[in-house]
Order: C-alpha cells, then structure tokens, then sequence
C-alpha cells in the first residue's frame, strides 16, 4: 500500500508574519516550519501503516516549496515517514492554489499508485482549506475530507465528518484524498531514534520538468488571481483594564456594554 | 448587465442568513441569480425579497447522498450556460470544496474567506490571524470567491424572482464519496454562531462549568462559543469551537471568558468588531485585544455582569 501526505512548511504561526513587496507571503525573514495542521496529516498516515501491519505499506512526504521547506519533509521522515520527496524550483514561486495542486497532482503520480493521500485540513499560512479538494478532482479521486475519525477496513474508507449543519460518515472505496482535522488526535514528537533514522531516509528532489510541467503554468505571474494591495491592520487600541474588587468588575462592565448599545 | 451566481446555504429548504449578505453582495458585480440545490418547494420568496432576479432550482434527490463534487458539477454547468459575471459560495468548509473543484473545473481563479466584494470582483481578505488585509481579484475565468458569513448588512431588496428548473448531468465520478449517514445538529435554540451579533465564550478558565458562560449569554441573546482547550476536554462539542481549527466569527461583539488568547483562537476572533475579556491572569495575551477587560474569576465576575445586564432590562 502507497500512501503518500503532502506537507506544507510554512512561517510560524507565533511569528511576526508579513508580505514582500510584491505581495507574496514572506517565506524567508520568518522562520519556517512544518505546518501544525499537516502534521495531523502525518500522524494519520502513520497510524493508517501501523493497522495495516506496516511491512508492505510505505509513508511517503511530498512537499512543494522553496529549498528552506526541506525542513517539513525531515519533520516528517523524523516522525516515522519512509521517504520524503521535495519539488523545488524557482518557477514556482508565488503559486496560487491552482498550480500548487497541479504540482502536487503531478507529484503524487510520479510517486506512484497512490492508494491514499493525506493532507491537513489547511494550512496556517494561507488557510484556504482547498488543495485536498483540488487534488482529488485533478487525480479523479474520490475525496474524503474534513475527517475527525477514520476508520479502514480492506478497501474501504469511513470517515467521521462535523459538517456546517449535520455530522456524516462519509465512505469511498480505495484509492482516496483524504484531509484529517485536528480532532484526529495529537500528533507524535519524533523520538531520538527517529531523529537519526531520518538521515539516512530517501529524500528525492524534483523539480517541475521532472513531473513535466512547462514553466509557464506556475509561479506568480501564471496565479489566476492576483493580490492588489496588502496592508497591516493597525494594533488594536489599548482597551481600558480593571480588575475586579468586590463586585466592581461587573458593574464597569455593564457600564461599558451599555455605552456601546450592547445592553 | 451579467448573472451573478449565488449558491444558495439553506437547511432542508430554510434559507440562511448568509444567503442573503451574498445576495446584497452580488447585487454590486450584476443581477443575482440564486441557485438553489435542494428538494421541496424552492425558497423562492426568501430568495426575491433579497434581490434574486432568477432562482435556479436544482432538484437535488439524485446528488445529495453523495459529497460535494456533484454540486461542483451543477455549477460548472450553471457556469457554462449563463456565462456569469462572478460565482459566490459560503465560506464553510463544504463551500469551500465546492469552490476548490469549481475553479479546476472552469479554470478559473479562486478567493476564499473574502470579508468584501466591491464591484469588479475585488474582494477584500483578513489574514495571518487577522493581522493584515490583503485587496485582490480574479484575473483568469469566472471570478469564484468564497464570502464569510457577516460580510455584509443583508439589504432587502425584492427581485424578479424567475424560477428556471435546471437538470444538471452529473457523472459517475462524481458519486464516489457516499454520505452513509447524517445527524442534523441537535438547535441549542440560540442563534447560530457564525452569524450571531454577539458571542459569549469559555475556555479552559470556566473549569468545564459553562452555566456562567451561557447564562450571559442568554442575557444578551448571544451564541455560546468555546475555545480549544474546552473542546479538548470535552467540555463542548467541536461545533462550538471558535478558532483556527474552529469556526471564525466576526460578530459586533465578542465576550473571551477564561480564554488565554493564543494565537490559534485569536484566527477565529480577532476581526470582531468589540472584544471584552474576564481572565484570573492580568498577563493573558487576550488583553492586549481587548476594548474592555476585567480581570477577575469568571465564576463571580459572570453572574453578577448577567444579574446587573437582566436589572437594566428591566
């Protein structure tokens, strides 16, 4: 069994995090690191190996990203991934959503026959929560996302989903896009052993030629939106504190809700 | 003047708030066309009274047991045929899947989370917890944006209303993901929390007693939301988690109780128009959001702000 979980290393959450002048995400003034959300991904394909038995099943890491990012596949090769692979090339810099998927679509299959691909359930850069549906339209895979609990049995997926209005069990037949919340349970800490086995882990490196596709689908300028403008929001204004004494707390409350028509 | 297709978010027929603020938006980019996937009688009065010019009606007992993609299907086709000026679908998490398979499907250029429409498809997003604000447009295809909910005040203006019956064709592809089963959410009988004016929240601060919480809330007719570190112990179900990994709300009003303010809770709050907090812990990062802040044990603090809210009431 194949199953392959994208990764994505993106600025640190706690950090100051900013645009460039031409109004992509700073990827490199901030420290990076695998995104917190992928890394539900990463304990779910690991644990997906460990039911089936683990022998014949290999985790794949596949990430798209700039040199730096290299760091989110060791992450997860730390963690217990059998071999990473790492798209990087200056052409896709700047991608939207569109053409990181169609990277990561062309990815998936140059890795092999997938029988799941994992992702998180969004990234905590860009949060668009879209590429694990794009993926599945472009691999003509059924998607199964937005899982809490998953559970397989031979070819056959469930998936617990919380939906807007109703909680569903959806379920599909392998092979799968699936995209895992948080609620899936924590993710492991690699350990120290894990640590050194991760070196000498296969890491491949590609680069959009390998995968064949022409430079001109990707990167800033092939993006199908454009952003126009970013502008930091100013700091909140300091808002007025009191602590509370005896009652005295609630009552400056009250008298603050009411200035503002809330009571 | 060009179509401006909106997918109507409705519960068994029952048209939802948001709805109504991506119609007023369309109005902006065109003529609103509501499409409305469902089955019954369509909602088509709720649909004119917010500026539907045309109501779409998809008759969705042959889709809807299956996830997500055929409703792609129906607007890559809803697409084709009327050539729309823009496409807007709620910014949930189904809406957003819907949109992501619609853009690859139509090649088109795709906005989420827009908090703003302006005419000529500029949208306006709030990013990176709220902390900066990005302007930007489609530049290739049909513009498909996401819209939060409370990204506009619903304007009630009536419309033609004309209700085409449309058969889509949807592919077998399109049904490999079965909804095997469905609980509809149990109604707290308090307004839904997305599109509430005002949210009361807890976190790990309330001890897992949220009778303070939602007493408060009850007095300002607000919904009840909670933080991560409540829902993980099981204090409240995910569905009230506001947040990264939650929902994002943006009412007029948020009250933080017990709740630190990590960045991961600010994502889902920190648009919100008034912030107050009670928190034990005068360091708490949730103070430096805040227009109001008392600190002090939400235990006493709570009970005593809902008796005095309940007295001014009269």
């Amino acid at each position: 069994m194949n199953i392959v979980v994208c990764v994505k290393h993106v600025p640190d959450a706690t950090a100051d995090r900013r645009f460039e002048d031409d109004n992509t995400v700073d990827r490199v003034g901030v420290d990076g690191l695998l995104s917190e959300l992928d890394e539900y991904a990463v304990e779910q394909a690991l644990q997906l190996k460990e039911k089936q038995g683990g022998e014949d099943v290999e985790v794949t890491a596949l990430c798209v990203g700039p040199e730096g990012a290299v760091d989110a596949v060791r992450k997860a090769l730390q963690m217990g991934a059998d071999r990473g692979v790492h798209v990087v090339d200056e052409a896709i810099a700047g991608s939207d959503a569109i053409a990181t998927s169609l990277v990561l679509a062309e990815a998936v299959r140059k890795v092999g026959t997938p029988d799941v691909v994992v992702c998180g359930m969004a990234s905590t850069d860009a949060s668009m929560s879209v590429v694990p549906a794009m993926l599945s339209e472009r691999l003509g895979l059924p998607q199964v996302t937005l899982a809490s609990v998953i559970e397989m049995q031979g070819d056959q997926v469930r998936i617990k989903r919380d939906g807007d209005s109703a909680t569903e069990v959806i379920g599909a037949t392998l092979p799968v896009v699936l995209s895992v919340t948080d609620q899936t349970g924590e993710a492991r800490y690699p350990s120290f052993k894990g640590i050194m086995a991760a070196k000498k882990k296969p890491l491949e490196t590609l680069t959009i030629s390998d995968l064949g596709i022409e430079a001109g689908r990707v990167g800033l300028a092939a993006a199908w939106s454009q952003v126009e403008e970013t502008t930091e929001r100013p700091p909140r204004s300091a808002g007025e504190i009191v602590t509370d004494e005896d009652g005295s707390g609630a009552v400056a409350l009250a008298e603050f809700l009411a200035s503002k028509k809330f009571i | 003047m060009s179509e401006v297709l909106v997918l109507v978010d409705h519960v068994d027929g029952a048209v939802r708030k948001t709805t109504n603020e991506l119609l007023t938006l369309a109005r902006r980019l065109g003529e609103p066309s509501a499409v409305y996937i469902g089955s019954g009688e369509a909602p088509v009065e709720a649909l004119k009274r917010f500026g539907a010019e045309k109501v779409y009606v998809v008759d969705d007992a042959d889709i809807k047991g299956y996830l997500v993609a055929p409703k792609a299907e129906v607007l890559q086709q809803l697409v084709e045929k009327a050539s729309p000026a823009a496409v807007l679908i709620p910014s949930s998490g189904e809406g957003k899947e819907i949109a992501a398979r619609l853009a690859i499907k139509t090649e088109s250029g795709l906005i989420t989370d827009a908090v703003d429409v302006e005419e000529g498809a500029v949208t306006t997003q709030s990013v990176f917890a709220g902390s900066w604000t990005v302007k930007a447009k489609v530049t290739h295809g049909t513009p498909i944006i996401t819209v939060k909910p409370n990204s506009a005040a619903p304007e009630e203006v009536a419309g033609a209303g004309a209700v085409e019956q449309f058969a889509p064709t949807i592919s077998e592809a399109a049904k490999a993901a079965q909804i095997v089963a469905s609980q509809p959410r149990k109604s707290t009988g308090r307004p839904e929390l997305t599109e509430a004016a005002i949210v009361v929240s807890g976190g790990r601060g309330t001890g897992g007693d949220f009778e303070p919480v939602e007493n408060l809330a009850d007095a300002l007719g607000a919904a009840v939301g909670a933080s991560r570190a409540a829902v993980d112990s099981g204090w409240k179900p995910h569905s009230f988690q506001v947040g990264q990994t939650g929902k994002t709300v943006s009412p007029q009003l948020y009250v933080a109780n017990g709740i630190s303010g990590a960045i991961q809770h600010r994502a889902g709050m920190q648009t919100s128009k008034t912030i107050v907090a009670v928190n034990k812990d005068d360091e708490a990062p949730i103070f430096e959001l805040v227009d109001f802040g008392v600190v002090g044990d939400l235990h006493t603090v709570l009970p005593a702000l809902t008796e005095e809210i309940n007295k001014r009431k009269g």
